[in-house]
């Protein structure tokens, strides 16, 4: 156990790394020239008007903060359930963690009419609506997860991880729940109004999280040629797996939820059935490639690495598709204000409202992604947060 | 005689016009008088006693008449610049036909000045506030733009403003980046005047639109609902607009 829990910095020679974050400065400056773009001309250069008001950023933003919550999966499943073999990857899921929420939150903040003004967010609260319970939310989480990186990282404090890393998955689960509420507790349009986003959210977060995590962890291991353990692995694909099966099986509750209801049919009909790219995004995107695929992947008896690494990476896109279906989408159906009558306007009343992401907004949401791989990349080189070795599985028995 | 007599008329009608003119001179600034004094006072706080609304009578609303829609547009400063799906819209004409009767209805939709506004709630900083008076607005100081309330609002009756305005109305400061909505003429309101929309729409001959104190049992509005059926927009959220139709 005890030289399991021996850490290292990421090795390998200076000029590597440093070619690695050259290569994600070129997304990071991209995403900064797109910020500065918009932030100039305003949302008129995005694919956003006044049907669609959140668009690509959001997407991008809110797949990686409820990611974010997830990351930290691993982390808690060793402190707070005991789980010993997590225990030498805890830290790595600590600082993911940490890494995705500025990356998103960077995002949504970038993407905000007046970005200047983030100070007013700081020093105006207005505790009913929940962006403000999330400014909390957020910022409590990067306290939990450094003060939980410090437990577990100082021997000294070892004996805390526990208490705090019970902390920290109590405040994750909030942090997700506040999230999903974001868009459970508009009453204005009909694709969200339900609770049942909240949890959903939180399936989600798993299920995102837990492929991410498992994406870096193998890269970083690759990068410095250090095995890891089969078993290991199997663990962690077989976690994934089932938090995928979750998320699909909260899907299947949400759209059975609208679909009882008669009121929600048109909304349904749209969703499933014939609203164009969302109907694709969601059978295609969401379930077959973020769900059904990475399922058998995982699931199956023989599946390479390579197909562990497949299944992580199509569940991060599915999750994508998953974000873009529920928030594109739930705005690109019209809002009913006269039920059982039809409706036209010159502000596109009673129509389905176009949206074509725009170049700047997909260069602001890829941005945010590099910006956590490079939070990522300089902690693992710069702290020792990587185990010492990961080819032996302790404590098999869990 | 006759001579003599025009003259007599003559002179009396001159008195009378200057009796008249007199009078006015005198009595005109006492009106205005009582005209500021009713409106309130810049430093005086709106009342919780007064509840703005709006009565719309849809049987009234000529189809194809936008009135309201040009005054509010006058009124705010409120330009077309070419992009019809990101330009502000405070006010819209909206077309209703029924799916199963046929029955077609021309209604203007604007902010509902809900007595309990989704927007309000949702509004990370407070920016979206109402006042005492049932008026929902929008702080432009410390909105961030983040379109929450907009997504929150079932009405559809918030826009962003997408790019830099230029040739504002000074009494309606409004901004790139910032959420707005109607303001139900809050500048004029204030200064006792009816909203633009209002006033045109009496102006036109049609009299669709009421604005007044719902709280006043002796005002117009307050009679009407009172009197006649009435409904609201989404009135399953219960949220209690303040804008009240008839003929729906």
């Amino acid at each position: 156990m005890a030289e399991s829990l021996a850490y290292r910095q990421l090795s390998g020679p200076p000029a590597r790394f440093w070619a690695l974050l050259a290569a994600l400065a070129v997304p990071l400056a991209l995403g900064a020239a797109a910020y500065f773009y918009m932030e100039h001309n305003g949302h008129i250069v995005t694919g956003m008007d006044n049907q669609i008001v959140w668009g690509m950023p959001h997407v991008f933003a809110v797949f990686m903060i409820v990611a974010a919550s997830g990351a930290l999966n691993v982390a808690s499943t060793a402190s707070v359930f005991g789980k010993t073999a997590y225990k030498p990857i805890a830290p790595l899921s600590a600082l993911l963690a940490v890494s995705l929420l500025v990356g998103g939150l960077t995002v949504l903040v970038l993407d905000l009419g007046r970005s200047d003004r983030l100070i007013v967010a700081m020093t105006h609260y207005n505790f009913k609506s929940i962006f403000t319970l999330n400014v909390f939310l957020y910022n409590g989480f990067i306290i939990f997860c450094a003060a939980y990186l410090w437990t577990m990282l100082e021997r000294r404090m070892n004996r805390y991880a526990k208490a705090v890393g019970m902390g920290a998955f109590i405040w994750r689960l909030m942090l997700t729940t506040g999230t999903g509420s974001i868009f459970g507790f508009l009453v204005a349009r009909q694709a969200y109004d339900t609770a049942i986003l909240a949890p959903m959210f939180v399936v989600y977060s798993f299920a995102y999280g837990t492929a991410i995590f498992i994406l870096l962890l193998l890269a970083a291991c690759r990068w410095d040629g250090q095995p890891i353990a089969d078993a290991l692995l199997a663990r962690l694909k077989n976690l994934l797996g089932v938090f995928v099966a979750a998320s699909l099986y909260f899907v299947t509750v949400y759209h059975l939820t609208k679909l009882y209801m008669t009121r929600y049919d048109d909304l349904e009909r749209f969703i499933l059935v014939d609203g164009g790219v969302y109907t694709l995004l969601f059978w295609v995107g969401q379930v077959l490639l973020g769900g059904i695929l990475p399922l058998i992947l995982l699931f199956h008896p023989r599946t390479p690495r390579r197909g562990i690494v497949a299944a992580c990476a199509l569940v991060v896109l599915g999750g994508l598709a998953q974000m873009y279906v529920t928030i594109i989408g739930g705005q690109a159906y019209p809002q009913i204000l006269f039920p059982g009558m039809i409706e036209s306007s010159s502000f596109f009343d009673g129509v389905i409202h176009p949206y074509t992401p725009s170049l700047p907004e997909v260069l602001l949401g890829l941005g945010g992604m590099a910006l956590a791989a490079s939070i990522v990349a300089v902690a693992l080189r710069a702290l020792a947060l990587l185990p010492a070795r990961l080819d032996q599985v302790a404590g098999s028995q869990a | 005689m006759s001579a003599g007599s025009n003259e007599g008329l003559s002179r009396r009608g001159f008195l009378a016009i200057s009796a008249a003119t007199l009078g006015g001179v005198m009595l005109a600034p006492g009106i205005r008088l009582i005209e500021i004094a009713a409106a309130r006072a810049p430093d005086q706080p709106a009342s919780g006693k007064v509840r703005w609304g709006l009565l719309i009578d849809t049987n009234k609303c000529e189809p194809g008449c936008d009135d309201c829609v040009t005054a509010c547009a006058t009124e705010n400063g409120i330009k077309s610049t070419g992009h019809p799906r990101t330009d502000s819209q405070w006010i819209r004409k909206v077309e209703l036909k029924d799916m199963r009767s046929g029955r077609t209805h021309s209604l203007p939709v604007m902010c509902q000045h809900c007595a309990e506004p989704p927007c309000v709630d949702v509004c990370p900083t407070g920016a979206s506030f109402k006042r005492a008076d049932g008026i929902v607005l929008v702080d432009r100081h410390i909105c961030i733009g983040c379109r929450y309330c907009i997504m929150a609002c079932p009405y559809k009756a918030r826009s962003f403003v997408h790019q830099e305005i230029s040739d504002q109305n000074p009494d309606v400061p409004r901004g790139k980046g910032c959420v707005e909505g109607c303001t139900l003429c809050v500048h004029r309101v204030d200064r006792n005047q009816q909203p633009a929309c209002v006033e045109a729409c009496t102006k036109a001959g049609h009299n669709a639109m009421i604005f007044g104190d719902l709280n006043d049992p002796h005002s117009e509005i307050a009679q009407r609902v009172a009197k006649y059926a009435s409904t609201q927009i989404r009135a399953d959220l219960r949220l209690d607009p303040g804008v009240h139709y008839q003929g729906l």
